[in-house]
């Protein structure tokens, strides 16, 4: 099986540890991941201000950068959703039936990275240690768009040492929502306020999430409140082997 | 406060500036946070007893799109059942001509006042507002609507239009307010909300026992019988439905569901989605006149005002499954926040977010336009609505319309010269600049990687990420990211994916 990372942009350009962190830990379950070049962003910033038009280039690059692989894994549920459920829409907005197609086909075959460890490797054990307290924020689109389940909380269970302390209001938005953090900057922080209040409320060392968007936006706001909480994606526990 | 006038609140400003108000406001917040919680808990607790919930929204999203997808058979069956019964049917292309039509029976029975059941069709168009131009007065008889009426005040939510106000607020407004317009409140009265009621009650009592007229409207219209159906909590609407003798009620067009049978589904829906309970405490349905008993006049106005437009709408139709629960508004993060105000209509929220631009069309104000971006996305409307609307998926398609129509702008001279309109391209925003700015980089791996590059360490985060503009909107209250040494891309090209 040929397996490609679709790192992110924003992971690319701001959190490439956090890559580094699912290429480590694939390759400890015996995955070959590979790093196609040629991909640049699945377009959803764009998709989700409304400018259809200016995705299609991204989804072309997307679609030729990961078309010859089997899977295609990514740490962010919102890139998978996007890739999922809004490339369609942007391929038929092109008038390409051939994009239309090979979207189709690809689609499918990615994966948010606990669908790809739960689902297509079969593991919850993956070797971790990490010996931290820990609470752990469900993204929106990994919750409501592709509907993750308890996936995480199974691979977090499985982390040596590792103690997950219950979130309040774990299921609310955060308050990112891409360009709405700028759109909304108000309502945006307003919303994320109130999450990191009940993030400090656990008494957690460290704020745990699989879509490092929207932990930008509460570690800014942390590091702004001087909280002492830190920020992990998802990959960088799980790849851990303290 | 201003008014309400037709869908929107006159001069309302775009949401993000409306919501920064509200948002300042620690008072609204909490009554904010806590309403909606309670509700949404409560909710949450009747839809968990209902083991085949998801199906049932399978069949209730199925009965609206069936009444949907042939609406003007269903809507002329409606007319034919109803004027069997003896109701008379009015068609209404819009506001003015719906209230106009009110105002004419008014004016034909010579009364000067005239009670209401709650009814979000009236508030849309701003009945009460046209009526008092004619010298009659509307009374509200919902609690909450009262309350709204007297404090002179706009409606912040579909179920619960006076959810901003706590009760030392409504104590307030009923000791300085009621004497004005009607029996006043007792001297005595004190913030507990039973005595708030029957407060309200005594006030009430006496204009349902004088009113000759009754405005409502309601929640659904059946076809094959001709029978009008008004879900409710508070035995008001029961009194405004059963007392006065002549009763208008002012239905929107989507409200049509073919058959009888096809209400139980939605009766079935309704109340654990708005008010959480198992079943309202009371449901009235009336089909015509019947000599002696009730109403002896029955109008029944049909109302358009942009819904045959939202109908068009090939994504955004699924609105018009809509039935007013409210759930949606509950669950969402950025109205519990907000409060309805700022979504400026007596739709807000969620629906109201896509409801508002459907119904007047994106392009057409710079508030409309707004609205679509008024949400992260997060989904949790989607999740409970009771007739599966995909709110997302249609606020992105309504923010693509939003831009499409900004992308051309039709040459206003030259339409009223009687020429052809020519299109001109708008002046690009800085948003659309950033758009194109990204939509170029990446659409090619090579130009990203020159973009992150020369985006050194301690540059903007405009510069590493090109779709996120507004630097200064982010660093207001959230520290920035350290720019890391290199990107994803170089350290795995200099290390060979971290073999070398």
């Amino acid at each position: 099986m040929r397996v490609a990372l679709q790192v992110t942009c924003l992971n690319d350009a701001l959190f490439p540890h956090v890559g580094q962190a699912v290429v480590t830990l694939l390759r400890r379950l015996g995955v070959d991941v590979e790093f196609p070049e040629a991909q640049t962003c699945c377009g959803q910033p764009m998709v989700n201000t409304g400018y259809l038009d200016e995705a299609v280039p991204a989804v072309r690059s997307f679609v030729s950068a990961f078309s010859s692989y089997d899977a295609v894994v990514t740490p962010s549920g919102s890139c998978a959703g996007s890739a999922r459920h809004q490339h369609g829409l942007v391929a038929r907005r092109s008038g390409d039936a051939g994009l239309q197609a090979a979207v189709a086909s690809l689609s499918p075959r990615v994966y948010e990275l606990t669908e790809f460890l739960v689902d297509v490797l079969g593991v919850t054990d993956v070797g971790a240690s990490y010996p931290h307290e820990v609470t752990y924020h469900p993204t929106c689109h990994s919750l409501r768009m592709l509907g993750v389940g308890d996936r995480p909380r199974r691979l977090l269970e499985e982390v040596r040492g590792l103690r997950l302390r219950e979130l309040p209001y774990a299921d609310q938005c955060c308050g990112f929502g891409g360009t709405f953090a700028v759109k909304n900057a108000d309502t945006s922080i307003a919303m994320g306020a109130d999450k990191v209040r009940h993030v400090r409320e656990t008494g957690a060392e460290v704020l745990v999430a699989g879509d490092s968007s929207c932990l930008m936006h509460l570690g800014g706001l942390m590091e702004r409140q001087r909280s002492g909480v830190r920020t992990m994606h998802l990959a960088e526990v799980l790849a851990a082997q303290e | 406060m201003q008014a309400p006038v037709g869908t929107t609140f006159v001069g309302m400003p775009a949401f993000p500036d409306a919501a920064r108000d509200a948002l300042g406001d620690p008072v609204l917040r909490h009554n904010l946070a806590h309403a909606t919680g309670t509700i949404r808990d409560k909710r949450a607790r009747v839809v968990a007893e209902v083991d085949d919930w998801e199906d049932l929204r399978v069949d209730g999203a199925a009965v609206k799109d069936t009444a949907l997808a042939d609406l003007g058979t269903h809507l002329l069956a409606l007319e034919s059942a109803l004027t069997a019964r003896g109701a008379r049917v009015h068609w209404a292309r819009d506001a003015a001509e719906a209230n106009a039509i009110v105002a004419g029976i008014a004016k034909g029975h010579g009364v000067d006042e005239v009670v209401k059941v709650k009814s979000m069709a009236t508030q849309e168009i701003g009945l009460n507002e046209a009526l008092e131009a004619e010298g009659i007065a509307a009374w509200e008889t919902d609690l909450a609507e009262l309350i709204v009426q007297l404090g002179e005040d706009r409606p912040s939510h579909i179920l619960v239009p006076a959810i901003h106000r706590n009760r030392a607020e409504i104590r307030a407004i009923f000791r300085d307010r009621m004497a004005a317009a009607g029996r006043p409140a007792p001297d005595d009265l004190t913030d507990e909300p039973a005595e708030l009621a029957a407060a309200a009650r005594l006030h009430l009592r006496e204009k349902f026992l004088r009113a000759r007229m009754a405005v409502s409207g309601a929640n659904f219209a059946v076809a094959d019988s001709g029978t009008l159906v008004v879900v409710e909590s508070e035995g008001n609407g029961r009194m405004c439905l059963t007392l006065p003798e002549v009763l208008v009620s002012v239905v929107g067009i989507e409200k049509v569901v073919p058959t009888w049978d096809d209400l139980g589904t939605m009766l079935r829906l309704l109340p654990r989605s708005s008010t959480g309970e198992r079943m309202n405490p009371y449901t009235s349905t009336w089909a015509g006149v019947t000599p002696g008993d009730g109403p002896q006049e029955m109008h029944v106005v049909l109302l358009d005002n942009g819904r045959t437009r939202a109908l068009a709408d090939e994504v955004g139709r699924q609105a018009l499954r809509c039935i007013r629960c409210s759930a949606c508004l509950n669950v969402c993060p950025v109205y519990e926040r907000t409060g309805g105000h700022a979504y400026g209509s007596v739709y807000p929220g969620p629906i109201g977010a896509i409801l508002n631009p459907l119904l007047q069309g994106p392009g057409s104000s710079a508030w409309v336009d707004s609205l679509p971006y008024a949400s992260s996305l997060c989904g949790a409307c989607y999740e409970v609505c009771p007739v599966r609307i995909d709110i997302p998926s249609v606020l992105v398609d309504l923010r693509a319309q939003v831009v499409d129509a900004k992308r051309i702008v039709p040459d206003v001279s030259a339409a009223d010269s009687g020429v052809r309109p020519r299109q001109r391209p708008a002046a690009p925003s800085p948003q659309s600049l950033a758009m194109k700015g990204a939509a170029m980089t990446f659409a090619s791996a090579r130009r990203l990687g020159l973009a992150e590059r020369f985006a050194g360490v301690g540059t903007s985060l405009a510069r590493r990420l090109p779709w996120l503009p507004g630097v200064s909107a982010w660093a207001g209250a959230r520290d920035l990211p350290q720019a890391p040494a290199e990107s994803f891309r170089r350290w795995w090209r200099r290390t060979d994916g971290g073999r070398r």
